[in-house]
């Protein structure tokens, strides 16, 4: 009985008796319960408070300073300089001068419960980042004007620029422009050099790594040269091409101290290129080199000068230049943000359990209308 | 024909023009020709071979969804305006297009497959005076077509000449009408002489008549032959559907062929189905199109600003594309790029995920094993697959009567002779008087019939003993009828009655010893109690509707003459001699018995004549039989004159088999909120019978309405009279809430209906019908049926019950079902929501036009509770979720445009896009919507009123989905906030900011599926394995996938489209990236979580409740409307004449003698398939031991006392074995309870139960007392019952 017969016979279409098809399958039917949801609510609510605490706590103990010099300091002229056209040639230094009021990285608090958490903090790196506002580096036909096939190094994209370079792809003498396209052609090339000033009144100019930073992945993947050897040097590579419009350099020569930080592997390049997804941005310009002198323990606290050489024009977008030293953490540099943004959720959701475990207990029909 | 019509003719040469009148020429193929009338082929199909794919795109694009969808396709390809890629859309695409076309095709070739074979039948046609094969197909208009015994009729024919005598045939309608009793059709005479197909050959005259239409009832017409003329009428008529019967073989001059044909012309149009999520949806997706506008607009607004403000100073680093020279056309042309963007809230995959969902649906209905009829050996089948979530919305159900409702088997079941009654089992005092096997007849009456059940010894004992009465009970039913016998050999006898009970009583008479053997045109023969008698037959009395009785007028051989009487109890009581008082009281009582138990009655008497009073009758008669003005009232009244002063005898009582299960059914169907409206082509009193003995009428109801008006304004003047005493009954009722009494005119609260004025039913026949569905009056109709309980139209038409339903559809906006099982029921069938056809039976049409088909009505609550709740529920989820997540993917994109130049440039990287539908999202919510359950199925029987959030549409409506839509730009932002505000400002460890694009995408991306992830796993109320399977594997798809997107092999190959290199691993390693991932999902599911518990907290539904007290069997369950019979029954007719007149008269003039004076034996064996045998065998099937269902008590105790198991494995499956039904058991005493059922259903009667009860109670706790009370009440209508179970339960 109850057995499928196999071929003919009176139940010969009888559908089989599988949980599958008789939608019998084993299944875990959750349900909310006031026993589940309620614990949830408190223990999230728990779980967010200590860890916006625990970030809070971490981002007091980084520090970043904003130095805008877009106009200020003798950098006025430069910007009034810049302003009308895009002068490329015509070269424009200036300086600003600001004060660090403490040593980066901090090293004195106040609590033991910071001071432990410290210890396993990265320590006195400082980066020195450039930021740009008001510059959009997310519009849609702007990221489109790149070729990656070209800054990879392939030798027929370099001289055929991809179609999304227009009206980048060619100079007005038909040569193809390499690196190509909108991206490329509007890099950030200011030059910006850091002086300290210690009471004594000398100038030690802040030593900044310029290279190792940009990704792992970019640097050894994404940007290569095209091919060269010992005899065919990377200006003959580039033979035929023409530098982007707002350049004064050639790609090959971008780095006049290091030629192997030339052509599309350019560490400057490679991080401009890496455009940003909103318009107030910054990117990273140099780490601080703590070999020698005052900068072993960090950035002292003090007076110091910027020097800029001022070529990037940011008035027609009515954008801001800065320069931004910053220090990171575990989870990278100040962000007062996320610990908020914990913080606040976090009492939220405390709120609400409060409110539901009320409502739960006062007037929930929680098993008031089985009867029904 | 005029001249205008003949210009007209020639003129429209491809194209048909309207025929006004119909012009055929028999054998004359070239003049037919010039017409154009449609051949007999039927195409059903839509497609070919060739046209296939044009076709087929041209009909998927004219889905809007299609054509946006394309359109969006053409503008990515526009360089200026293209923000993504053209595969985010073409890939979807043709994946839905190819899945819908693949369904398309596969369905065709079904409609291929049963044209072709309807079209092949072969027929006989006369093609120059030689009888040829023909495929049906090719038969035309004028042919001459030979038709034998038991053929399908191939188009409507006119009978020219029949093998029997004076041109008569024999014809079975049930396809057509539903109407099983087979019917009369005759050729004119002078067509009927022809004969031979020489003859035939010859035969050149013409047919003028109307054109094709619809009508099956009536055919005008003109012969013109031989320069005569001679009227044609629907008598001379054989419409394609009919079986020919009894019939040798005949010829017919095919009139109308085809299309034409009246069966086709009453099947109606084929209709594309759509539910109503269907339109819903439709609707909901044009409000996104407006929505997706209105972002469009707004984000192109703001690029013209923007591209004003920011964009023209910007112009130095990016100037305009070279069409662009303003910020204007910057606009316009950014309108469209987000367009396509935000396209996805629109999601391609939507379509193609809802018919995969419902692809699934009804595989499970397909593979339905409570669903599959043993007896049969059909499963279920879902034959279309877009229907399924409104199964669980259907609020009326239309139903065919005969074969749905009833098997259309008679059986005689008790009797009441001189004031006795026999047949009932049980004693009033439920004393253990058991179940005896069926009586044996056999032994002393070797022509009894073997199939005849009866379990009354008393009776038999009655017999014996020779009670007069008890004899001449028996001699009346052998006598008065007109039924013909037929007898292969010796004892062998076959009656061929024209209606089952007719046939019914004649059975039992001839088990009971009364044996009707033979008929001649003047005598009857019969063998009473082994000796044969012949009976002079002086005169039959016909039936006829208005007389509701029949009477012969025998002289035994004794010579004495009497009148023997039957019919319905009120005209017969009428005409009963005074002395019959007290025991007509009695038989009264009898009767309403009988008809409280849902069965066909029939009072029997007889009168004596002496010879004078017979000679001044028939002189009487013949002079009123020869009158040519007013025959029938003279007639009429010569009749009424001679059936005074009757004795009564006693009164019959047949059972009007019901389908297994069709009370219980009927039952939790309407306790779900479900309306059953039975439209049959039946006699009304037929119906209402089966309206009591299916408990859809009761005498609990308050009043049954009966409108049977011939004219417009009675019609009109009985619903209002219906309507005024259902508001005044409502009135009376509760007094004082005149308020609700009010409000009752208008729109009246359902709580009101149901309860106190619902106990209503309306009767409406036909010709009624015909006048309440005009125009002005259908409204009044419609409100005053919906304000019934139940509602019966009788003698419909087929084209009429479409009528109703259409009516329903059309004014109350809700769900409609059909089912039925004939011919007749297609219209009915395809016009309602969904149509259920009744498989199984002999003909497919009701089958092949459904959408659903199964061979049992009761699995209608299983269809309905089960399978649609589920498809309903599970559709709705789909839906919500499916929006959710579209408007939480898309809207990201709406707020970026604020940051990045409402440039429309995307948050995601483009793959992403394309495979966020398709590929990452999909699976979980496709399982879900296919395995999900909230509660599980036995619940759903359970407590039918889980049905109702599906009628109500509360599960996914204009509301639920701005819920939805809120709920996923909520989402959209914080998915995009959260990460806004977090990046914007973050550094990797080492110092590498994370602002940059690339990052933020994969960001955003990875928040996103997580975030849906975790809803749908909120939503996921039945975590099957393979819900687990999708919920994770989706998740390790799409990392697994953004890994190898990112990955430098495919870079190395592609730089340009896979230039997200290093992407994932340089976010997802990132602190960071995951603490920002973890805020947002929390923050958007918090609130989620919190409204739920909310919800459930405060306003749990019944599902809710139900799910969370599962595990507690439900102690008390309302036992509904389903109260037990009243004591005092309705005094009504429930009487049993299926047939029509005109019966006597043939019998009478020898017409159809044919039978019985031919030989027989070769009749014999042609007509081994005639319908007598499939009676036969149908009830072989459903006796004892003939297959599978033992009723016998010892056999059926042998489930409660298997050993107690906790699964419904061994005991269970026996019990499933055994009476075909369902059997869920989780325990001892529901497998016992469930064995009642069993038993109960297939008994028909209670005692076997009582054994069951006390056995089970023994083993059973008293808890499920109350649950073994209730099923005993709904499947048996005994007292007996109740008493039992109350003494069981005291011990």
């Amino acid at each position: 009985m109850g057995k499928k017969q196999a071929g003919t016979g009176p139940l010969s279409r009888r559908p089989d008796n599988s949980a599958f098809k008789q939608q019998r399958l084993p299944a875990w039917s959750p349900s909310l319960t006031p026993q589940t949801v309620l614990p949830t609510f408190y223990i999230l609510s728990l779980v967010c408070l200590l860890l916006g605490i625990w970030l809070l706590i971490t981002v007091e103990y980084t520090y970043e300073l904003k130095v805008d010099y877009t106009d200020a300091g003798t950098c006025e002229q430069c910007f009034n300089l810049r302003k009308h056209a895009i002068d490329s040639s015509t070269p424009c230094k200036c300086t600003v001068s600001f004060h660090v009021p403490k040593t980066f990285p901090r090293v004195s608090f106040q609590h033991d419960v910071v001071r432990l958490s410290a210890r396993c903090l990265p320590q006195g790196d400082v980066f020195f980042y450039y930021g740009l506002r008001n510059f959009h580096q997310n519009l849609r036909r702007y990221m489109d004007s790149r070729d990656d096939a070209q800054m990879v190094g392939r030798k027929n994209n370099l001289k055929a620029p991809s179609s999304y370079c227009a009206p980048f792809d060619y100079d007005a003498n038909g040569k193809p422009i390499a690196p190509c396209g909108a991206v490329a052609n509007s890099m950030f090339n200011d030059s910006l050099t850091v002086m300290y000033n210690p009471t004594d009144g000398s100038k030690i100019q802040v030593p900044l790594y310029r290279k190792g930073i940009a990704w792992y992945t970019d640097k050894n993947v994404k940007f290569r040269n095209p091919p060269t050897n010992n005899t065919f040097s990377l200006q003959q590579a580039f033979e035929g091409t023409t530098r982007p419009l707002y350049w004064q350099r050639p790609v090959y020569e971008l780095d006049d101290t290091d030629s192997n930080n030339n052509g599309f592997i350019n560490d400057d390049l490679i991080v401009w290129m890496r455009e940003a997804a909103f318009p107030n941005f910054k990117k990273l310009y140099g780490v601080l080199n703590r070999a020698q002198g005052p900068f072993t323990e960090g950035l002292p606290a003090g007076n110091y000068t910027l020097s800029i050489n001022y070529n990037f024009p940011v008035e027609p977008f009515r954008g801001r230049k800065e320069l931004v030293i910053s220090m990171v953490t575990w989870f990278g540099g100040q962000n007062y943000f996320l610990p908020i943004a914990y913080l606040v959720t976090s009492g939220l959701i405390l709120v609400t359990a409060v409110v539901l475990t009320t409502v739960f207990v006062k007037v929930g029909k929680k098993g008031k209308n089985m009867e029904e | 024909m005029d001249l205008d019509t003949v210009i007209y003719l020639a003129i429209w040469d491809s194209h048909r023009p309207p025929e006004e009148e119909r012009r055929v020429r028999a054998n004359d193929r070239d003049y037919n020709e010039k017409f154009q009338y449609a051949s007999n082929c039927i195409m059903t199909s839509k497609y070919n071979i060739i046209t296939f794919l044009a076709v087929n795109l041209f009909e998927q694009f004219q889905e809007v969804a299609n054509t946006y969808f394309l359109f969006l396709l053409i503008l990515q390809l526009i360089p200026q305006i293209s923000s993504l890629s053209w595969f985010t859309t073409i890939v979807p695409l043709v994946l839905v297009l190819s899945i819908t076309a693949v369904k398309d095709a596969t369905d065709d070739y079904f409609r291929h497959k049963s044209d072709n074979q309807v079209n092949n039948r072969q027929s006989q046609v006369l093609i120059g005076g030689i009888l040829q094969k023909e495929k049906w197909m090719n038969v035309r208009v004028g042919d001459i077509i030979k038709l034998e015994n038991n053929q399908f009729v191939a188009a409507d024919l006119l009978l020219l000449s029949s093998s029997e005598p004076h041109g008569l045939c024999y014809i079975e309608t049930a396809e057509l009408d539903g109407e099983t009793n087979m019917k009369v059709r005759q050729s004119l005479s002078v067509t009927s002489e022809l004969g031979d197909p020489n003859n035939l050959a010859q035969f050149d005259g013409e047919v003028v008549c109307e054109p094709p239409n619809n009508k099956l009832d009536r055919f005008c017409g003109t012969l013109y032959w031989k320069d005569c003329k001679y009227p044609l009428s629907n008598q001379n008529m054989l419409l394609r559907g009919c079986v020919l019967r009894n019939t040798e073989s005949c010829y017919g001059l095919v009139i109308f062929a085809g299309p034409d044909t009246k069966l086709m012309q009453n099947s109606g149009r084929t209709k594309f189905k759509r539910t109503s999520i269907d339109r819903l949806m439709n609707t909901l997706v044009l409000w996104i199109f407006g929505f997706l506008v209105c972002m469009g607009v707004i984000l192109a607004i703001g690029n013209a600003v923007w591209e004003k403000e920011v964009g023209a100073l910007f112009q130095s680093f990016l100037p305009w594309d070279p069409p662009v020279d303003n910020f204007l056309f910057s606009a316009f042309l950014s309108f469209w790029s987000y367009v396509i963007i935000l396209n996805t809230v629109v999601p391609i995959s939507l379509y193609v995920s809802v018919e995969v969902i419902r692809l699934g649906h009804s595989y499970f209905i397909n593979w339905d094993r409570r669903m599959f009829c043993s007896r049969s050996n059909t499963a279920a089948e879902a034959r279309t697959t877009t229907l399924n979530e409104e199964l669980g919305q259907v609020e009326y159900i239309f139903s065919d009567k005969t074969g749905t409702l009833t098997q259309n088997i008679m059986t005689f079941n008790k009797c009441s002779i001189n004031g006795h009654t026999y047949g009932e089992v049980m004693n009033i005092l439920g004393a253990q008087q058991k179940r005896v096997q069926a009586l044996d007849f056999s032994a002393w009456n070797p022509l009894a019939a073997r199939d005849f059940c009866f379990y009354d010894q008393s009776l038999l004992d009655a017999v014996m003993e020779g009670e007069p009465a008890v004899h001449e009970f028996f001699r009346v039913l052998s006598l008065c009828h007109t039924v013909m016998s037929e007898e292969k050999s010796e004892g062998e006898l076959l009656y061929k009655a024209q209606s089952p009970d007719e046939g019914a009583l004649v059975t039992a008479a001839r088990n009971f010893g009364f044996v009707f053997r033979s008929r001649t045109p003047g005598t009857v023969t019969t063998q009473e109690l082994g000796k044969a008698v012949t009976y002079t037959l002086l005169a039959i009395l016909d039936f006829n509707n208005i007389r509701k009785r029949m009477s012969v007028i025998v002289r035994n051989p004794e010579g004495r003459i009497r009148l023997y009487c039957k019919g319905a109890d009120t005209v017969l009581f009428e005409r009963l001699h005074s002395c019959n008082h007290e025991l007509m009281n009695v038989t009264s009582d009898h009767l309403n018995e009988y008809a409280g138990d849902g069965l066909r009655t029939l009072a029997v008497a007889y009168r004596d004549l002496s010879e004078e009073q017979w000679e001044e009758w028939s002189e009487h008669f013949r002079g009123a039989d020869k009158a040519t003005d007013c025959r029938d009232d003279r007639l009429a009244a010569a009749y009424e004159e001679i059936e005074q002063d009757m004795m009564l005898l006693g009164a019959t009582a047949i059972e009007d088999k019901l389908q297994e299960g069709v009370p219980e059914t009927i039952a939790i169907l309407s306790l779900a909120n479900i309306k059953i409206w039975v439209l049959t082509g039946d006699k009304q009193e037929t119906a209402v019978n089966i309206g009591y003995s299916c408990k859809m009428l009761t005498d609990d109801m308050t009043e049954i309405f009966i409108v049977n008006g011939h004219t417009v304004q009675s019609v009109r003047e009985e619903l209002r009279k219906a309507r005024e005493r259902m508001l005044e009954s409502t009135r009376t009722r509760d007094g004082g809430k005149e308020a609700e009494a009010q409000g009752w005119g208008g729109a009246p609260p359902p709580s009101l209906l149901e309860s106190i004025s619902g106990e209503f039913a309306l009767i409406i026949s036909g010709h009624s019908l015909a006048h309440a569905l005009e125009a002005d009056m259908e409204r009044e109709f419609l409100e005053t049926a919906c304000a019934c309980r139940a509602v019966i139209c009788c003698r419909v038409t087929p084209l009429q019950k479409a009528l109703v339903v259409e009516l329903v559809k059309r004014h109350k906006k809700a769900v409609t079902l059909a089912i039925g099982d004939g011919a007749n029921d297609v219209s009915m069938i395809k016009t309602a929501h969904i149509g259920v056809g009744i498989s199984g039976q002999e003909g497919i049409q009701a089958v092949l036009a459904s959408d659903y088909s199964f061979s049992q009505f009761r699995f209608l609550q299983r269809l309905l509770l089960v399978h649609g709740r589920w498809s309903y529920l599970r559709m709705c989820r789909f839906l919500c979720y499916f929006f959710y997540k579209n408007f939480a993917f898309t809207m990201v994109h709406f707020w970026f445009g604020f940051f990045c130049g409402f440039s429309a440039q995307t948050v995601y990287d483009q793959y992403f896009i394309t495979l966020y539908n398709i590929v990452y999202t999909s699976l979980p919510v496709l399982a879900m919507g296919i395995f999900d359950q909230d509660v599980p199925e036995q619940r759903s029987l359970e407590y039918p009123k889980l049905y109702e959030p599906g009628q109500l549409n509360l599960l996914f409506n204009k509301r639920e989905f701005f819920i939805c839509i809120a709920q996923g730009i909520y989402t959209s932002v914080v998915l995009f906030f959260i990460p806004y505000g977090v990046l914007s400002h973050a550094t990797q460890s080492n110092g590498v900011p994370l602002a940059d694009y690339q990052t933020f995408a994969v960001t955003t991306a990875t928040a996103l599926v997580i975030v849906v992830s975790v809803q749908i796993a909120l939503d996921t109320g039945y975590w099957t394995a393979i819900n687990h399977f999708f919920i994770w594997g989706s998740l390790g798809t799409y990392f697994t996938i953004l890994f190898a997107m990112h990955s430098s092999i495919l870079f190395n190959i592609f730089p340009k489209q896979f230039h997200f290199l290093g992407s994932a691993h340089n976010t997802l390693g990132q602190p960071v990236v995951w603490l920002t991932i973890a805020l947002a999902t929390v923050i958007c599911i918090a609130p989620v979580l919190a409204f739920r518990f909310l919800k459930l907290d405060l306003k749990p539904q019944l599902s809710d409740t139900v799910r969370h007290t599962q595990l507690v069997l439900q102690k008390k369950r309302k036992p509904g409307g389903r109260a037990g019979r009243g004591v005092g029954g309705s005094r009504r007719s429930g009487y049993a004449f299926a047939h029509q007149e005109g019966f006597g008269e043939l019998i009478t003039s020898g017409k159809n003698m044919r039978l019985s004076s031919l030989a027989l034996a070769t009749f014999a064996s042609r007509h081994s398939s005639s319908w007598i045998d499939t009676l036969r065998r149908k009830k072989h099937a459903n006796s004892p031991g003939a297959q599978n269902t033992p009723p016998t008590g010892e056999n059926s105790t042998t489930s409660p006392q298997a050993p107690p198991l906790s699964t419904s494995s061994s005991a269970a499956g026996e019990a499933e074995q055994q009476s075909n039904e369902p059997v869920l058991a989780h325990s001892p005493d529901e497998i016992a309870l469930s064995a009642i059922r069993c038993t109960v259903r297939e008994v028909g009667e209670c005692s076997t139960a009582t054994v069951q009860v006390n056995i089970h109670l023994k083993t059973s706790s008293s808890t499920n007392y109350m649950q073994i009370h209730h099923t005993c009440k709904s499947t048996c209508t005994s007292i007996v019952c109740y008493s039992t179970l109350d003494r069981a339960l005291i011990l």
